[in-house]
């Protein structure tokens, strides 16, 4: 069993937990995923770390409400456990030798950046932030990544905070304008990602995406992670998370990420009604 | 004298058209008095050639014997003397290639069934000593085993009789290996293989699942913490596919990846969160046990129509007969000599966004015929142009092997791997290129059966045991 020490909402959908998995804790890098089972009937689930404190023993996940398991993680408390934690499994971000990088966030992914950012930063990287979101009350992160970028541009959908518009515009007039990035690191939702890599591919800008394809054991046995990666078949748990955005075949990536579409609108239905029952109840 | 019988006691079994569509064991083990008729059957013979069929040497005929006599607890006693996991043996083992097949009885006649009498003894075990085994006396010595499938959870179970301490460490969350994630319960029930591994931690074997050797802790952490040597069992890897287009369409699957979502994620049952596919029409490419688990088990999840395709006879099938049998028997509809060319998904051209697109609608299969023998002596399929059609499924399920876990090696300085991945050994120990590190089973061989990674986790115990005592 793993201890949820600390807990924090971001946002009504993103919540943040810190977890006692000291094991874990020693050797996790940026980039690098967990595999978390909430309890004895849950699905496992992977989730790239968020953050992890040697010392104290504990990794940082930052997570979006998006199906039953999430649901039934955000709902734990401070001081309860959960099932099963697993990890650091995956390859780290390979960030030795950068002198210069572009982060790139879109909305939950932002909390999968923030590590790399900081970690960059630490080492004496020039680091460029830009972070999206659809409105104001999904902001998340935004002090943290002003304490580690030299320069942060916050863009939103609808305007409400930042400047209006997709992350892929400042990041073209970034590139135009003459900075010469030694890559580009993009992590959010997969069609961000594509069209970040469509923005840098004209310019040849090397550019790291981070998969989060369905998965279940996450260590390279069932083969449920496949990507075609410059015409190859990889596994996202064994071969990524990162993979050479400009060969990653996002809109196979896309398809497949909705295989369970249907299962998991039922099942996150069932569930949000049995807390709703819960909460009406007590 | 022995019973002249030349025919086996038959198995009971669940009733086909029933157990078709439900996931409790098939086979339902032999009653008291077929045990007795059926050891009744051994000749006890002086040179006992079952034996030597045996991976892990069980004393066959010493036991029958005891059964024969009536003394079940005293037969078990002596299959645990050579094997760690009896009522699994007892189920899963390809009997008929092994022990049996060299049964002095199949010269006329069938042989004895000695899978079946294993079988009895270790239920007969389970049912009715309640007491677990004592801890042996402790040597003060530390060995970390790695994995807790057949052979890892063998190993472990040798060292623990042999007096040491024992750890060891399982990537899921759920100790067993491919006992626990491959095998449906409707050939292995889970509740067996947890009987199995309490015993071995009465033995004080220490299992902490959810550690990933290579990545959570390295086998060089190991030797630093104070093991004094390191089995590695961990397992089959990454599944192969075919290389065919259509293979990334949703509705594809390795049959890991299905058998995992049933069997450890027990994904049929109403209130698992893991989400399985319930197609109506499944084709699995394959032919081993593990594809027959796969086809049974969509069966049993509902399915109407559930192929099996295969590119050679049903002579080559490499499969148990037992397990081609019984999935014949639930309706299973084998298409021999048949190859996937292609898996075919549906697009509707007028909506990139209909959620139906990418989904599987057809497989497209050429005929195949034998020609010559292969380097291994099986004759080779040849394709049978202008043959290609198509069957309707909306599921395909590939199931032809697996490479070993990439994990471990590529975090082990100094550990020589095959060009497929498999780690190599010396046979007669389990020794590996790096001094104090033993290996065994499919993270070796590549994919094979339980009772060979049992008998490599065997040989890697009495090697690790010889090579600590000589230090």
């Amino acid at each position: 069993m793993y201890r949820i020490v600390y807990k924090e909402i971001l946002n009504p959908t993103v919540t943040l937990m810190d977890i006692e998995a000291p094991k874990v804790a020693k050797k996790a890098l940026p980039g690098q995923f967990i595999i978390l089972r909430v309890d004895e009937s849950g699905e496992r689930i992977p989730l790239t770390v968020a953050g992890y404190n040697r010392e104290a023993g504990t990794v940082r996940i930052i997570f979006q409400t998006v199906g039953a398991t999430t649901k039934k993680l955000s709902v734990k408390c401070e001081g309860e456990y959960i099932c099963d934690f697993v990890g650091p499994l995956g390859k780290p971000t390979e960030l030795a030798g950068l002198k210069k990088v572009c982060i790139v966030g879109g909305g939950v992914g932002c909390a999968i950046a923030l590590p790399i950012a900081q970690y960059l930063h630490e080492m004496g990287c020039i680091v460029h932030s830009i972070i999206g979101f659809r409105s104001k009350e999904l902001l998340i992160l935004k002090k943290e990544f002003e304490a580690c970028s030299d320069k942060l541009t916050l863009m939103t959908d609808d305007g409400s905070t930042g400047r209006q518009g997709v992350v892929t515009l400042p990041l073209k007039e970034a590139i135009e304008a003459g900075e010469d990035y030694d890559e580009v690191i993009t992590i959010g939702p997969l069609v961000m990602m594509k069209f970040v890599v469509e923005t840098t591919r004209p310019y040849g800008v090397k550019t790291t995406v981070s998969m989060n394809p369905v998965m279940i054991d996450g260590t390279g046995m069932c083969g449920g992670c496949r990507l075609t990666v410059g015409g190859e078949t990889k596994f996202a748990c064994v071969d990524g998370p990162d993979f050479d955005g400009f060969l990653v075949d996002f809109d196979e990536a896309m398809m497949r990420s909705g295989m369970y579409s249907e299962f998991e609108r039922h099942a996150y239905e069932k569930t949000c009604n049995l807390f709703k029952g819960a909460e009406s109840n007590g | 004298m022995a019973d002249r019988v030349l025919l086996k006691n038959p198995m009971p079994h669940q009733d086909p058209a029933v157990r078709r569509r439900n996931f409790s064991e098939v086979a339902l083990g032999y009653t008291e008095e077929a045990a007795l008729s059926e050891a009744a059957r051994c000749l006890n013979c002086k040179n006992m050639p079952c034996v030597a069929g045996c991976p892990v040497n069980i004393r066959i005929p010493a036991f029958i014997k005891k059964v024969r006599e009536g003394e079940f607890e005293e037969a078990y006693k002596i299959i645990t003397e050579s094997s760690s996991l009896p009522a699994v043996c007892g189920r899963v083992c390809p009997q008929e290639n092994q022990c049996e097949k060299r049964c002095v009885r199949g010269i006329k006649g069938e042989a004895v069934g000695i899978g079946r009498l294993e079988r009895f003894v270790a239920d007969w075990h389970n049912e009715h000593c309640k007491d677990l085994p004592e801890l042996p006396a402790q040597n003060g010595h530390k060995v970390a085993v790695v994995g807790s499938g057949p052979s890892g959870l063998t190993c472990a179970g040798d060292l623990a009789k042999r007096g040491y301490k024992v750890s060891v460490f399982e990537a899921l969350h759920l100790a067993g290996g491919v006992l626990v994630y491959g095998i449906p319960e409707f050939r292995l029930p889970k509740a067996i293989v947890q009987k199995e591994i309490d015993t071995l931690k009465a033995l004080g074997v220490e299992i902490e699942t959810n550690v990933v050797i290579g990545k959570t802790v390295t086998v060089d952490e190991l030797f630093d913490d104070g093991y004094e040597a390191v089995f590695i069992g961990s397992g089959a890897g990454l599944p192969r596919f075919m290389g065919i287009p259509g293979e990334s369409l949703k509705g594809v699957y390795s049959a890991n990846e299905f058998l995992t979502r049933n069997n450890l994620m027990k994904a049929y049952l109403e209130d698992s969160d893991t989400p399985v596919m319930k197609a109506k029409n499944v084709a699995v490419v394959g032919g081993g046990n593990v594809a027959m688990d796969a086809a049974r088990t969509a069966l049993r999840l509902g399915a109407e129509n559930v192929y099996i395709v295969y590119r050679r006879s049903l002579e080559e099938l490499p499969a148990r007969r037992e397990e081609v049998e019984h999935a014949m028997e639930e309706g299973v509809d084998f298409k021999l000599l048949n190859n996937p060319v292609r898996i075919i998904g549906y697009n509707n051209p007028l909506d990139r966004r209909d959620p139906r697109n990418g989904s599987v609608i057809g497989m497209e299969c050429i005929k195949m015929e034998l020609g010559e023998p292969d380097e291994r002596g099986r004759r080779r399929p040849v394709k049978i142009p202008g043959s290609e059609f198509v069957i309707d499924v909306d599921c395909v399920i590939m199931s032809i092997g697996t490479s070993p876990n990439p994990l471990i090696k590529s975090t082990t300085d100094g550990l020589i791997v095959n060009e497929k991945g498999g780690i190599i050994v010396e046979e007669e120990t389990g020794k590996t290129s790096r001094e104090g590190v033993y290996a065994g089973g499919d993270a070796v061989t590549g994919a094979a059966t339980v009772i060979l990674a049992m008998g490599a986790g065997k040989t890697a115990a009495k090697a690790i045991d010889e090579y600590i005592m000589s230090k």
